[in-house]
């Protein structure tokens, strides 16, 4: 396939990591967050963790969208739809298999709940134009990535006059989060591979804060190995050279100045919540969406009574520490255990970009744990 | 999710330019172009799909100069060791 065959060309890898062997000294112990879920999937996927010499450990970050949302938020979503047969519940994929209080929305959709899976905001959109006499929530979920997409959706369901359709804003962002993990204590982090896909919208600027403010160097990264390799090449030259600068390595698709258009549409639509709770992290300021009051119209959270629903944790599980970076995915006392792909405790074991799903479903036969 | 492929442009569907057919490996699906219409999308184009959206246009251009500084990678050293080989002073 073109724009990533090119990327995993095996000669190319080879070079790219002959050339960080040379560079890395003996007594160099780099720990760089990979902030993307993608990433982390890619890593392990290509098993770059083993090619790479050791003194190389990876963090992974909580850029995974699903992953980070406090246990409840599904359930908030879900209970509209369970408690009003005329509303259908739509998500993408990643959230369909969510545990929550009463089951996973596909636990909810087997007991007579409407939940219905989509691939775009633009479907759930369809889906109430076709069903007039229900109403559709879209749970919408993603980092600045897929916020454009859904602020699209809203404009259009307005131009269309839909009034059956309704957003559940769980809209997150990046930058946040990551000056949120570079906070806690004990955290040490060398720098960063940033994301490729949110970094296509958002652009290299809002992680000037991270180069200038905390002295971490940041490479935006695509996601073939050969993305990666050239990343962590970019990274330690700089970590080397005492440099904390934002860098594009994802070149063919992310520009300085990010998705002009993109971002101007997000900030038609959405404005930032003061804070939003973030699992593992506690509230975090500006770090997430919601609708603009002149968007109330096709707002869950304003046309539906949402009470807030609080989820007592299984207190072994360790999905907060997983997704600060402090522990790896096999670390967390129920992984592989109590925890798997088949009876996940958190989202993180269900997700695509989810690190404990990722170690499970990569590293199984040769762990030990 | 973070999840986006490379598709190629083969047809604008409507006169606003808010749709367009792409290819992915031989699969057609219609696509939102709302977001890239202010870079200028023609049939042919590359572009980067994430949820039914296209996010951004995929630069060959980039694409081949990174892939050109990779491959030139070590070359240097190449041709030095091959110099320091040659023995007929």
């Amino acid at each position: 396939m073109r724009f990533i065959d090119e990327f995993r060309n095996p000669e190319l890898i080879k070079k790219t990591l002959e050339e960080i062997e040379r560079i890395i000294e003996p007594d160099d112990h780099f720990r760089i967050m990979e902030a993307c879920g993608g990433h982390t999937y890619s890593i392990f996927h290509f098993g770059l963790q083993e090619l790479l010499p050791k003194n190389i450990e990876f963090i992974h970050g909580p850029g995974c969208p699903v992953c980070v949302l406090p246990p409840g938020r599904v359930d908030e979503g879900l209970e509209i739809a369970s408690k009003n047969s005329d509303v259908i519940f739509t998500a993408f994929g990643d959230v369909m298999r969510v545990p929550g209080k009463k089951g996973s929305p596909l636990n909810h959709k087997a007991m007579g709940t409407d939940v219905r899976m989509i691939y775009s905001p633009l479907d759930a959109l369809d889906i109430a134009i076709k069903n007039p006499d229900k109403k559709v929530i879209l749970f919408a979920i993603g980092f600045e990535t897929t916020a454009p997409s859904t602020a699209i959706t809203v404009l259009r369901a307005k131009e269309l006059n839909v009034d059956n359709f309704f957003v559940y804003s769980n809209h997150v962002k990046i930058v946040p989060v990551l000056k949120s993990i570079l906070d806690q204590p004990n955290m040490r982090i060398d720098g960063f591979i940033g994301p490729g896909h949110a970094s296509v919208i958002i652009g290299a600027h809002p992680y000037e804060i991270i180069a200038k403010d905390y002295n971490k160097p940041v490479v935006i990264s695509g996601f073939e190995p050969l993305d990666i390799l050239q990343s962590i090449l970019m990274l330690i030259k700089q970590l080397k050279n005492g440099e904390a600068k934002v860098e594009i390595q994802y070149k063919r698709v992310v520009m300085e100045e990010g998705n002009v258009s993109a971002l101007e549409i997000i900030d038609q639509v959405f404005e930032d919540r003061p804070a939003f709770e973030w699992r593992g992290l506690g509230a975090i300021q500006n770090s997430a969406l919601k609708l603009r009051p002149e968007f109330a119209k096709w707002d869950a959270e304003v046309q539906f009574n949402v009470q807030k629903i609080t989820i007592e944790e299984n207190k072994d599980a360790q999905c907060g520490d997983v997704l600060k970076g402090m522990l790896k995915p096999n670390q967390c006392k129920l992984f592989g255990k109590v925890c798997t792909p088949d009876n996940p405790v958190g989202a993180l074991m269900v997700s695509s970009e989810g690190a404990c799903a990722t170690y499970y479903n990569h590293l199984y036969s040769t762990m030990n744990y | 999710m973070c999840l986006a492929i490379p598709g190629k442009i083969v047809e604008l569907l409507d006169d606003r330019n808010q749709y367009a057919m792409i290819d992915v490996s031989g699969v057609r699906r219609k696509v939102n172009i709302s977001l890239i219409q202010h870079e200028g999308v023609k049939v042919n184009d590359w572009v980067l799909i994430h949820v039914g959206f296209a996010m951004n246009k995929i630069s060959e251009k980039q694409a081949l100069e990174q892939l050109q500084l990779l491959q030139e990678i070590g070359e240097d050293k190449e041709a030095m060791a091959e110099i320091k080989g040659y023995q007929f002073d």
